[in-house]
């Protein structure tokens, strides 16, 4: 699989106008919480990140305020959120259902405009530089959205030129990814309905992937799918992380997979950014602060105020009332 | 690459999509087509039963003409609310494609498949009501043809903007206003018979002027140059239509990113 080179400085498309370069990360009006060292070793090595050159995503004080029913009230998605994401890294989003996760990935896909604030990529204004930003990032979403009745052959060549690639070549490499994610060849050319919802997941992110994206954006890759896919998913992340200089941003409910997979996390409560930093890091966090165990859950139901339990009975309510 | 090559292999991408979609789909296309077929039959054979040549011929050419115009009209307008059904709309939209090319792509598709379409329906009333055109001007009928498109693709992408607005409602206010241009345009009667104030629409509708050429040139022999009075509202049309549809669509687009309507919604 070829992925574009990313340089540590911006990453620049081959025709549009560079964006001037702008300065890091300002100080936060409303900073969140920051962890400690920790003070006991980390559980697994992480990986040391570059601190310089431009970073993969860079957020400075988004809001993101919707108008809801027919008294179009008005409900703030994401307050104020500021964040740094640096190149190669995976940062992982978590927080309830309605916390605003996926806003804040909309509002970094292009799909949403921001009320305030500024979003870059690689160096690119979302909003001035929008062309260039779509050719750098990718999404896959929870629900994975496909023509249905195509194959996902036919899929991935629409989306292939979509983006400009050429459909035989990316037929080649799509063959190669889905095959590390377990599907072979001969499925490819039956109608995506016929697949299980792993599978259809398993095809979206060989979509994203084709397109060689510098920045991906994971909504939920893994919800709803059995153990078995889930795994497969979670080690092709890993090796994207390890093989392929990937940054990738997660939102996900799985703590472990968090836990897992990210280098960083940030907790979202009510659209605000609640804490952030290494998995560890939390942990030791809600150990010393709050003495609580040392576990993604302590620190999900600590900076949540709910636990997941909480939130899957939300859900459950909400699809009884719809 | 340039930049028109980027944009022109992307608009390729439409054309492929909607190509694999009709093979997928083949059973209903085949069902549409086969009820275009006996609606076109049916109301002309309203005129094979009067013995009125003319009457025949003019409720032919309603039926086959307006079959084109229609579904080009209904594959442009309706390219945002089919992706949004299949839940696919943000990936389109999230994708380095400007909107041009992706109406380029789409209508380009639109005309095609609504020309092999109409052929099929032209050839079965052919046959059926062995039709004498030995008097016809098919370089009129071609013009006007070419014209007409050109104006219902603006009208469609103008019109393809309320479900991207409207996510619920949008879909059924393009079938409304489609429902309109085939009562205003004198698809099968002269639109002398409309109340006046129709008769005022009626001039607002591209296959007003499509259909008064085309009957024109086929019955009557009438060449494009004695036409002009049809000729000259179509091309106007055309040349507003697209860029206004295109403008609007923009807007448009901006609107669903503010408020948050390109999420899929069902």
């Amino acid at each position: 699989m070829k992925w574009r080179g990313i340089q540590p400085s911006k990453v620049t498309t081959d025709h549009d106008e560079e964006p001037e370069m702008t300065g890091l990360l300002q100080e936060p009006k409303t900073e969140p919480m920051r962890a400690p060292v920790p003070a006991a070793p980390p559980s697994r090595t992480r990986r040391t990140l570059p601190e310089d050159g431009v970073p993969a995503l860079l957020v400075e004080h988004v809001t993101k305020q919707f108008l809801v029913g027919r008294k179009r009230k008005p409900v703030t998605a994401v307050k104020d959120i500021s964040l740094l994401i640096r190149r190669g890294e995976i940062y992982g989003v978590l927080g309830a259902n309605g916390s605003g996760k996926s806003t804040f990935i909309r509002l970094v896909s292009t799909l949403l405009t921001l009320d305030t604030g500024k979003v870059e990529v690689f160096g690119h204004d979302i909003e001035r530089d929008e062309m260039a930003v779509k050719r750098l990032i990718n999404r896959v979403s929870v629900d994975a959205a496909f023509f249905k009745k195509l194959s996902p052959f036919e899929n991935l060549a629409y989306a292939a030129r979509l983006y400009g690639m050429d459909p035989k070549s990316a037929r080649q490499q799509a063959i190669a990814i889905l095959a590390r994610l377990g599907i072979s060849e001969k499925r490819l050319g039956r109608p995506l309905e016929q697949m299980s919802r792993g599978m259809q997941q398993k095809v979206a992110i060989a979509r994203a992937l084709l397109t060689s994206p510098t920045l991906l954006l994971l909504d939920e890759p893994t919800t709803g799918l059995d153990p078995r896919s889930k795994l497969d998913v979670q080690s092709f992340i890993e090796d994207l992380r390890d093989g392929h200089d990937a940054t990738i941003v997660l939102t996900t409910h799985d703590l472990a997979e968090a836990d897992r997979l990210c280098d960083r996390i940030a907790i979202i409560n009510d659209g605000r950014i609640v804490v952030e930093e290494t998995p560890e890091a939390l942990k030791v966090l809600v150990a010393e602060r709050h003495g609580q165990e040392p576990t993604m859950e302590s620190v999900f139901m600590t900076f949540t105020g709910r636990s997941l339990d909480d939130d899957l009975d939300n859900e459950n309510d909400e699809n009884d009332e719809g | 690459m340039t930049l028109m090559t980027r944009e022109l292999k992307a608009s390729f991408a439409f054309v492929e999509r909607n190509f694999n979609l009709t093979k997928r789909y083949w059973g209903w296309e085949v069902a549409f087509l086969v009820y275009a077929v006996a609606g076109a039959l049916a109301v002309s054979l309203i005129g094979a039963g009067q013995n009125d040549t003319r009457l025949l011929l003019t409720l032919v050419i309603g039926a086959v003409f307006w079959n084109y115009l229609s579904v080009v009209f209904s594959f442009i307008a309706e390219t945002v609310s089919w992706e949004r059904w299949e839940g696919t709309l943000e990936y389109t939209f999230m994708a380095p494609v400007r909107r041009y090319a992706q109406m380029l792509g789409s209508t380009l598709y639109a005309v095609i498949f609504g020309f092999v379409h109409t052929v099929v329906v032209l050839v079965v009333l052919a046959l059926f009501f062995e039709l004498d055109l030995s008097q016809a001007n098919f370089g009129t009928a071609a013009v006007f043809m070419v014209l007409g498109s050109v104006s219902f693709i603006g009208i469609g992408i103008m019109t393809a903007i309320l479900p991207l607005m409207y996510v619920e409602r949008g879909a059924q206010m393009t079938f409304v206003l489609q429902s309109v241009l085939l009562l205003i345009s004198g698809v099968y009667y002269s639109i002398d018979v409309l109340p006046g104030w129709m008769q005022v629409a009626s001039n607002f509708s591209p296959a007003t002027y499509v259909l008064d050429g085309v009957r024109a040139g086929l019955i009557d022999g009438v060449g494009t140059a004695d036409l002009l009075r049809d000729v000259w509202p179509l091309a106007l049309m055309g040349i507003v239509f697209i860029p206004l549809g295109l403008w609007a669509f923009g807007r448009a687009e901006r609107y669903a990113k503010r408020t948050g309507k390109l999420k899929r919604v069902g």
